[in-house]
């Protein structure tokens, strides 16, 4: 009985140990290369920083590029929701009529919301503002009309629509003129349009620069442990052996890069923040410069990483092959 | 083990390295090839090795035709080849234990056993003590004990050496020798290229001997089948 219990738990064992130490020394090889590769980029370390800073500066340009585009449709988003018509009236008409034009609006399918803003609101947001309240002193009385500040429904958003709707509204009674100011908002889509079309040029030059950097600084790694590989070669290692610590190395520039990146672009960021922050108050905006959230990081961060391997295993798809024995 | 069945390698349509060579060699056996420098035996390693095709002919290691053999199948008939280099391609950037242990490593072998087997090896060309030096660090005839030792390491069933006495004093020389006549009594099929004629005689093995790419002799030395040692 004790013999064929004692063959079975032999033959289970040796079936599965060999696999399980394959899978091992697999893994132990991908570790030691990594952590081999990451080794040999500490021990030069000014030139693996320039590497790094060549493929940081490459990404934070198109990454900054990007989110700079966000913010931008952002503050287009808000002119859109702010895609109003501003209905000034003739200065004779009273607060009576402006409720009334109020009133029947309203009910207008074109119209989703319709606020009065009467003469003295309007001074009193004017004299809020420094630039003007000095200026606004030297007047004797208020020369501003009641405004009243049409919002279109959703559906009737579009630039012919609205142009329809102003027409129609500039034949009332007591309006002295309306405002559609759709040119803007058509002119900052445009800018929009070529500075996106732009980043996409860019960036795509710069992916490309950055794998040529890579590719050719894997291929002076190639070139200086040309002897390792011949050996490897003739001990029967495979291709994927010999591969196997150069696409680590790609990869580690990858990901020093990438952090470069980032953090460029937040330094780039910060020290722009002041600036735009002024700007965008001299506009009344509240624009602001988005920095990059989780996704944006992650996102920058996995690209420098697949960059660098690609970098990597294009040099060694094109110089690996020569490196063998002779 | 290895057999050549008519091989012919030719170097861009003008040079000739071998001609028509035939031989065989079995499980155990132990052979010099030998020869004027450029008489092809580099070559014929070569072949044995895939490091080149024959342009006519066919080889055969373990029974295996090499002339149909993909690329990617090269790497795992090398393993089963052991070889000890002229130049003892020793890397200068690691001990002499990682030195030995590629073959392992390229295998895929555990790493606890990696460490049992590189030391069973290094005991075996007496180097044990010195598992942990650079191997720049050694004598010559060490270095080439380091060669021996990472070429034996997987156990391969064939040994191929090219010129592995040829910075070596005498006395090194045969201790090397005795190495492989070692393999040889366990089973190994080993065979060394050397143009040291003196050795060849003392050591009294077949020899092989090429002649301008062509097998002029297959037996034991001439010296010794004609009486002259």
């Amino acid at each position: 009985m004790a013999e064929p219990r004692q063959q079975t738990s032999r033959g289970a064992g040796s079936a599965r140990t060999p696999l399980r130490d394959q899978f091992h020394s697999w893994f132990s090889h991908h570790r030691r290369s990594a952590r081999d590769s990451a080794q040999r980029l500490r021990n030069t370390p000014l030139s693996s920083l320039m590497t790094g800073l060549v493929m940081g500066i490459a990404l934070a340009l198109p990454t900054a590029l990007f989110l700079i585009m966000g913010s931008i449709q952002q503050i287009g988003g808000g002119w859109e929701q702010a895609g109003r018509l501003s209905v000034y009236l003739t200065p004779e008409t009273g607060m009576e009529r402006a409720a009334e034009l109020a009133g029947r609006w309203s009910g207008n399918a074109a119209v989703g919301d319709v606020t009065v803003i009467s003469r003295d609101e309007a001074m009193e947001t004017m004299r809020s503002n420094e630039t003007l309240s000095g200026t606004l002193g030297f007047l004797e009385d208020n020369p501003l009309p009641h405004t009243l500040v049409l919002t279109p429904d959703r559906s009737y958003r579009e630039a012919a629509a609205l142009e329809d709707l102003a027409e129609r509204l500039r034949q009332a009674t007591g309006v002295d003129q309306v405002k559609l100011d759709l040119a803007w908002l058509q002119r900052l889509n445009a800018m929009a349009d070529v500075l996106g079309r732009a980043t996409q040029v860019l960036s795509l030059l710069l992916v490309a620069g950055v794998v040529l950097v890579i590719s050719n600084t894997v291929r002076l790694a190639i070139e200086s442990r040309r002897r390792e590989i011949i050996v490897a070669r003739l001990v029967g290692g495979t291709d994927s052996f010999v591969r196997r610590p150069f696409l680590y190395t790609g990869v580690w520039y990858g990901a020093l890069g990438g952090v470069l990146a980032w953090w460029l672009v937040e330094v780039a960021f910060w020290w722009l923040s002041g600036p735009v922050g002024r700007l965008a108050e001299l506009y009344n905006s509240g624009f602001k410069l988005q920095r990059p959230g989780p996704d944006e990081v992650v996102l920058l961060l996995g690209s420098a990483l697949v960059l660098g391997w690609l970098g990597a295993w294009w040099a060694v798809h094109r110089h690996l092959r020569a490196v063998e024995p002779d | 083990m290895i057999e050549f069945r008519q091989v012919t390698k030719r170097y861009e349509q003008q040079f000739t390295a071998l001609r028509g060579v035939s031989f065989a060699l079995g499980r155990g056996d132990m052979a010099f090839l030998t020869g004027h420098s450029g008489a092809g035996k580099s070559t014929l390693l070569k072949l044995i090795m895939l490091m080149e095709r024959a342009t006519a002919g066919q080889v055969l290691v373990g029974g295996q035709a090499l002339e149909k053999t993909p690329r990617r199948r090269i790497p795992y008939l090398r393993r089963h080849v052991g070889v000890v280099f002229q130049n003892h391609q020793l890397l200068f950037d690691r001990t002499v234990f990682d030195n030995v242990a590629m073959p392992l490593e390229v295998t895929g072998v555990a790493p606890s056993e990696t460490g049992r087997r590189v030391r069973a090896a290094l005991d075996k060309v007496g180097l044990l003590k010195k598992e942990q030096l650079n191997p720049i660090s050694l004598s010559g005839g060490e270095q080439q004990r380091v060669g021996i030792a990472r070429a034996v390491v997987n156990k391969p069933p064939l040994l191929l050496a090219d010129e592995p006495t040829g910075n070596l004093d005498p006395t090194l020389s045969s201790e090397i020798m005795d190495l492989f006549q070692e393999f040889s009594r366990v089973g190994v099929c080993v065979l060394v290229a050397t143009h040291d004629i003196g050795l060849i005689e003392t050591m009294g093995q077949r020899t092989l001997e090429l002649a301008q790419g062509e097998l002029i002799h297959d037996g034991l030395p001439v010296a010794l089948e004609t009486g002259h040692g």
